[in-house]
């Protein structure tokens, strides 16, 4: 009997034959957490010791409230700073470099094959590389951190076979909605998802990890994309070759098996206030909005900005419309610079903040007040999240996003002729 | 332990239980329960008294990993949390934090708002209106830590104890 991608890895590691439901003790490859860092290390300290196990495990990122808005933030920041020195973890990445997600993966801390634990939900994204990653709690954190142990179930996996192509100004972002909208938002609670099919296979890397990234929107434990030429050439480039691929067997057994044709897919709109309140453009083309934001670890990579600049490019945002661009790295605010991406921002009216997680959870950089509506490239729109609880979120691909900032309502992208 | 039941549907997310502008911010768990389930139901928090329980629908606690949505509302003097089923964050979230979690699908079907219920959780019973449910047994591994009361101060005698090991093997 064939064995899935995340029976296989959670079994090699483990040192064991392991099936679905069986519950195993994992050390990971890499611990990643963020401005959350502070609270850890508060719990870390209860724990009567001084050293963190293995500090090269760590991965640091201040992303969630760069640069510190108020005097708290910035203590919470001095202390993860000062714990860094402390501890000697050298994957450490200040308020200068950008959202976890997007850094972790841009230094290749998440290759093939390894088990990669974080302080985030979002957490789920580097299965886009074919490593097996899920998030997790603080406390649970602190005790890796002093044990360099986890215990994990070893979850069922649902199978998503992509099939066909993607329509033009249709995208991943569509894709990910549309299965959220199907199967709703607690169809893979507790289980994996893999992503497969010819519609998987061309996606490219920036893409899969909007899919990996969402898959927690639907419960997913974790993601996984077969890694292939796209995968290893990306490492290739980073000069790092010492990974093992996992791979799922092909007659490992699935939960379920889900089937999507991408022919004809419509571009998504993620209606407040549940990520599976799905319902095609068509159905919400007109509403008005006052923000639109372009970024977050979702949709704030490269190819993100492209198709945005490409629809704002010569073009003016609705007066009555706030639009802020938010790259998700350095590196990436740095090729759309290279690009002249951010010229066209300037020019058309948006607002390009510095790179990190804005106001996705509404704590600073553009909250919204009450009554107001914001559609957003991010994977939530939960009552509040973005600021005030009497406040709508909108989710949707940058496409449609940038369309609808220039109409000042939501627009289907594929009316932006070009 | 005697209390009331707080219901509440399906999908409970961690930014309704404990909103997002209040995450990077360090309060203590009495803080904390002050906003718990703010966002939804901002009466939770003045009303609630130790020993009432929480029942819900699907996906309890689904969203983000933030363990003050755990922590708030063990704070908040929350006995334990009976749902269709838990968001897997938010589950492990509340077992580290000593928080016990069930799923029981009868329970959240016959019980309602304000309904008065005693909790034995030695026992794994709960008696309701005259009516008595059996709460599923939870596993090995989780009831240690929810009688050590969390995940941190049971690390904590796991590396006491492997220290104490190490001295007598040396």
């Amino acid at each position: 009997m064939g064995q899935t991608f995340s029976e296989k890895i959670l079994g090699k590691r483990a040192g064991q034959k392991v099936k679905a439901g069986d519950i195993v003790v994992v050390s990971p490859d890499r611990i990643l957490s963020h401005d959350n860092t502070a609270a850890i290390i508060n719990e870390f300290r209860k724990l009567g010791i001084s050293q963190v196990r293995d500090p090269e495990k760590l991965v640091i990122v201040l992303d969630h409230v760069v640069p510190a808005s108020s005097e708290k933030y910035a203590q919470n920041h001095k202390i993860i700073r000062e714990f860094v020195r402390e501890q000697r973890v050298r994957n450490f990445f200040d308020i200068n470099h950008g959202i976890c997600h997007q850094v972790l993966s841009e230094h290749g801390l998440a290759a093939p094959g390894t088990i990669v634990i974080g302080a985030d939900s979002h957490t789920t994204t580097y299965g886009a590389f074919g490593a097996f990653s899920v998030g997790v709690g603080r406390s649970e954190v602190a005790s890796v951190w002093a044990t360099d142990e986890l215990w994990l179930r070893v979850p069922e996996t649902i199978k998503i076979n992509l099939e066909g192509q993607l329509p033009p100004w249709v995208y991943a972002k569509d894709i990910i909605l549309k299965i959220i909208g199907d199967q709703g938002a607690d169809k893979a609670n507790y289980q994996a998802v893999e992503f497969s099919g010819p519609g998987a296979k061309a996606l490219s890397l920036a893409s899969r990890m909007v899919l990996c990234n969402m898959a927690a929107e639907m419960g997913a434990k974790n993601a996984y994309f077969h890694p292939d030429k796209k995968v290893f050439d990306f490492f290739q480039e980073l000069g790092i070759s010492d990974y093992e691929v996992v791979t799922s067997d092909e007659d490992a057994q699935y939960s379920e098996v889900i089937n999507l044709n991408l022919d004809k897919l419509e571009p998504q709109v993620a209606c407040p206030h549940t990520v599976d309140n799905v319902r095609p453009v068509s159905e919400v083309e007109g509403l008005p909005f006052h923000q639109a934001l372009i970024g977050t670890c979702t949709n704030g990579r490269l190819e993100d900005l492209e198709v945005a600049a490409q629809i704002l490019r010569g073009k003016k945002v609705h007066p009555q419309v706030r639009v802020l661009i938010i790259p998700a790295s350095q590196k990436e605010l740095l090729k759309a610079l290279e690009k002249g991406l951010i010229k066209i921002f300037n020019e058309s009216g948006c607002v390009v903040i510095n790179p990190g997680c804005g106001p996705c959870l509404g704590a600073h950089q553009g909250v919204l007040a009450p009554g107001e509506v914001a559609l957003s490239t991010a994977n939530r729109n939960f009552r509040g999240r973005m600021g005030s609880r009497d406040s709508f979120i909108y989710l949707a691909s940058p496409a449609t996003v940038a369309a609808s900032a220039i109409e000042g309502r939501i627009k289907d992208p594929r009316k932006c002729l070009l | 332990m005697k209390g009331k039941v707080w219901k509440y549907g399906d999908n409970v997310n961690t930014d309704v239980i404990f909103p997002g502008k209040y995450t990077y911010s360090p309060l203590t768990p009495e803080e904390m329960a002050q906003h718990a389930l703010e966002d939804i139901d901002p009466e939770f928090a003045r009303q609630v008294r130790p020993g009432d329980i929480i029942v819900a629908g699907r996906n309890f606690g689904c969203g983000s990993s933030r363990e003050q949505a755990a922590i708030c509302l063990k704070a908040a003097g929350v006995q334990a949390i009976i749902a269709r089923s838990f968001a897997r964050i938010f589950f492990r979230n509340a077992i580290n934090q000593g928080l016990p979690v069930f799923v029981q699908e009868e329970v959240v079907a016959g019980l309602n708002q304000g309904d008065e219920v005693d909790l034995e959780l030695e026992k794994g019973e709960l008696v309701a209106g005259g009516k008595r449910w059996l709460l599923p047994p939870l596993p090995l591994m989780v009831l240690k830590i929810i009688k050590a009361g969390g995940l941190i101060p049971y690390t904590r005698q796991k590396l006491a104890d492997s220290r104490e090991d190490e001295k007598k093997r040396t």
